[in-house]
């Protein structure tokens, strides 16, 4: 095959192809990389940093890192694994994310790898911002007390034309995703439905039949997040 | 309405990488971005408006509202040092409206603004573009009075020009150089445009890098890369067309050099740009130049209108065959972010300006894809005397790390703000000596991405193996609350202009700065400081520089000086709930005349 190179992840040498992502390379060999902005098919964007690793010692999103024959990777340092930690907790300090009364419970990304990660409670103080919900698409709610800012459904939901139903709004701590007020009246079921299920948490809830599975026998209610790619 | 957004998409070919471009002319029309305005051109641009207003609303200049006059006073420290709380209050008064706000009859909007680059005349303001320096509340009032009885800005501003170019008529600023060490580049021994004329094409392009390499000098933004090595990497990367791109952006409190550079010495920069261009083989040349120094435009316009008559710029430059090569000057709005080269090439191409995931570098893979050279304005004009001197010349200078000058841009509390060139190699003593500065408490080396020095520190030299700089000094003396005043000062800086893209960056530097001011507060623990050093760390794992440098402000003051912190924490406690009853209650039994159930001691 043209083009295989050599990598070591955690000790562990992988033969893979020029050309792919560590991320990609880890998966395709039984190795878990936590992962949230991420999106498979679209480009990556590397913004919510929780796939870090160390490449020959310096500090690489895994995402957007393309593997280099001889790449030296460290993915389960005490570091690393506490920096990821540290920002699930981030993320939970700075929204307002009640599970227990979340329609995504079960399926949500975020829940998941608190639950993988350890999490108890989060180190930092709780910042209980004032987020609106804007409920005025006939399809969407768009909930900004869960929104985690991982720019999936602006990636992924556009129109034939390839213009985007969501897209960010303002910067650093008030930046928020906003649906477009028009096409958000417009969006058809199936779209509004997709962007609710590339949401990786709670934030994106179709207006309508939700859910099928009830909580207790969803998603990672079964197995943790990453068994998948590890079994 | 839909007339002027359609002639002004029309001016950029319908083109939506130039919407930076596109929402700028539009504002400058009708003095602000209507909703109605935003939604006929995402109809045009085949947007969303959802998409258009991503763009506008990341920068600071943008504004959905309408004003006659809109007045950016700026918040960075030096202003704040030179009396701004009261200026701002004095344009609240004068202006009938505050902060954030547009006064009743549409006539003034106020708004606070990240450094403008004017550090050594502070306070200062930008009104309609136009920077007013050198504020007092006097000049305030009368100021706003005047416009309220119909003066017109220029009338307002023109009492006086600032020296050199500022007096020019097509700038017309009352803005000062203030250029008070002169070196290597800021000495006028050169004839501009001589190198184009006579150096360039006598030689190969190899060989104008090799003379870049030789010199040894590195990139003056900050990070120091070496400026050859990126020719060198720009000129190997096959591509159609290739880009050079002159950084001007500068944002970093405390930095101005740029703007003396481009105010006096513009034919510099723009030759270094058409050096680097037949070095690389480039064919596009941009500056980007920050929105805060959009009153020197025409000025610059002009210079490059020159350059073009007398086939400095153009096809086939100087006659020299096959190098074509042009500039044009993009305007930035409000964003210190993109200062970073990617979240430049980013906002060039009309997107918000977000860091990109590197590699691949811009060196690879740029401006619309192509190859693309990001040079700092000083290094442009230092590649010119580079050339016509040679790289012997250069390298002799400095340290042997440490090739050339540096431009230092020196503010705060010191007798002679201003523009310093110095050798690489200068202490922080020659530094704080050579402006001036007595009674010094502390100095911020490199702006608040840089560090906060102690006197223990001010023997260290400016150079890449010690004090790396781009050459922002704010001076500091013992009047100075450098926790309370300066510290919190730079956390809001860095909560302002991060990008928002990174986790890290958009949540981190407000929870350090809440630890802080619950330290400020009186509930600090020794906890609270070791969890600074800590959680600070995290930062190290952002994109771009902005991110893995905003702790900066609290983790370098904590590690320089640690007593301040260790004097504001409870030494008694272990643990604070970060919330006293007893002091709570206090003013409602005083109102209900009761005494608390609970034995009071001492309340403070």
């Amino acid at each position: 095959m043209a083009d295989t190179i050599k990598i070591k992840i955690d000790g562990k040498e992988i033969i893979t192809a020029k050309g792919k992502t560590i991320l990609e390379a880890a998966t395709d060999n039984g190795v878990y990389i936590p992962t949230l902005c991420h999106f498979p098919g679209v480009p990556p964007k590397g913004s919510c940093r929780i796939c870090t690793v160390k490449v020959n010692n310096r500090f690489m999103t895994s995402c957007s890192t393309p593997v280099a024959d001889g790449m030296t990777i460290d993915n389960n340092h005490d570091e690393i694994k506490d920096y990821r930690k540290s920002i699930v907790e981030l993320l939970f300090i700075s929204g307002n994310h009640f599970c227990p009364a979340c329609e995504k419970s079960g399926n949500c990304e975020l829940q998941a790898l608190a639950y993988r990660l350890g999490m108890l409670v989060p180190r930092f103080p709780y910042s209980f911002p004032n987020k609106e919900v804007d409920a005025s698409s006939p399809k969407i709610i768009k909930e900004q007390n869960r929104c985690i800012l991982c720019k999936r459904c602006i990636k992924t939901i556009k129109d034939k034309e390839g213009k985007r139903y969501f897209a960010f709004n303002r910067r650093g701590n008030h930046l928020e995703v906003v649906l477009d007020k028009q096409m958000g009246q417009a969006i058809s079921d199936k779209l509004a439905q997709q962007a609710m299920e590339n949401c990786p948490v709670g934030s994106i809830i179709y207006k309508g039949k939700g859910f099928s599975e009830p909580i207790g026998s969803r998603k990672f209610d079964k197995k943790p997040i990453g068994s998948s790619i590890e079994e | 309405m839909q007339d002027l957004v359609n002639k002004i998409v029309k001016r950029y070919q319908t083109d939506k990488t130039r919407l930076m471009d596109i929402l700028l002319d539009i504002q400058n029309e009708r003095g602000y971005l209507s909703h109605d305005d935003c939604s006929e051109l995402s109809k045009k641009l085949k947007l969303s408006t959802a998409e258009v207003c991503e763009t506008a609303s990341f920068y600071h200049f943008f504004s959905c509202k309408e004003a006659r006059y809109r007045i950016y006073l700026n918040n960075s420290i030096t202003s704040e040092m030179a009396g701004r709380q009261l200026v701002a209050e004095a344009f609240e008064e004068a202006c009938h409206t505050s902060f954030g706000e547009t006064s009743e009859e549409g006539l003034f909007f106020l708004e606070h603004t990240s450094c403008i680059g004017m550090n050594d005349q502070e306070p200062a303001a930008l009104i309609n573009g136009i920077p007013f320096t050198q504020l007092t509340p006097f000049r305030v009032k009368e100021l706003i009075s005047g416009l309220k009885e119909g003066k017109s800005l220029e009338e307002a501003a023109y009492e006086s020009f600032g020296d050199g170019n500022n007096a020019h008529d097509l700038i017309h600023s009352m803005v000062n150089n203030h250029i008070r060490k002169r070196g290597a580049i800021l000495t006028n021994d050169y004839k501009p445009f001589d190198v184009i004329k006579n150096k360039l094409c006598k030689r190969s392009p190899e060989e104008i890098i090799t003379i870049v390499e030789g010199s040894n000098i590195r990139g003056r933004g900050g990070a120091g890369f070496p400026t050859g090595l990126k020719w060198k990497f720009g000129r190997l990367t096959k591509a159609e067309h290739r880009v050079i791109i002159c950084n001007a952006d500068e944002g970093e409190p405390g930095t101005f050099k740029d703007r003396v550079l481009l105010t006096e010495f513009p034919e510099l920069v723009f030759e270094g740009m058409v050096t680097a261009a037949f070095a690389t083989g480039a064919d596009i040349g941009v500056l980007y130049l920050r929105h805060e120094y959009k009153y020197l435009l025409n000025y610059l316009n002009h210079v490059l209108d020159n350059m073009r008559k007398k086939s400095l710029l153009g096809n086939e430059i100087n006659g020299c065959k096959h190098f074509n090569f042009d500039i044009r000057i993009q305007l930035g709005a409000g964003a210190y972010i993109c200062g970073e080269e990617s979240a430049l090439i980013e906002s060039m191409e009309g997107k918000r300006g977000e860091p990109r995931d590197k590699p691949p570098f811009p060196v690879e893979k740029g401006y619309m894809g192509y190859p693309t050279i990001v040079n700092n304005v000083e290094t442009l004009a230092s590649v010119v005397k580079i050339i016509n001197n040679g790289a012997a010349w250069f390298d002799s200078m400095g340290t042997s790390d440490s090739a050339g000058t540096k431009i230092l841009s020196i503010s705060g509390d010191c007798l002679f703000p201003g523009i310093y060139e110095v050798e690489w190699g200068t202490t922080i003593n020659d530094v704080l000596s050579m402006a001036g500065a007595y009674d010094v408490q502390a100095i911020q080396v490199g702006g608040p991405s840089g560090m906060l020095l102690s006197k223990k520190g001010f023997d260290r030299t400016l150079s890449y193996s010690d004090l790396a700089t781009g050459g922002s000094m704010i001076v500091f003396n013992h009047s100075r609350d450098l926790l309370r005043d300066v510290v919190l000062n730079f956390m809001d800086f860095f909560i302002e202009e991060s990008c928002g893209s990174c986790s890290t960056c958009r949540i981190m530097p407000t929870v350090l700065k809440d630890k802080l001011l619950k330290i400020l507060n009186g509930h600090g623990v020794k906890q609270d400081l070791e969890e600074l050093v800590s959680w600070g760390k995290l930062l190290k794992i952002s994109r771009c520089g902005l991110g893995q440098t905003a702790g900066n402000p609290i983790l370098t003051s904590l590690s320089n000086f640690r007593s301040l912190y260790e004097d504001l924490i409870q030494q008694d406690k272990e643990f604070d709930t970060g919330f006293n009853l007893e002091k709570a209650v206090v003013e409602s039994c005083n109102f209900v005349n009761r005494k608390p159930v609970f034995e009071t001691k001492n309340l403070n």
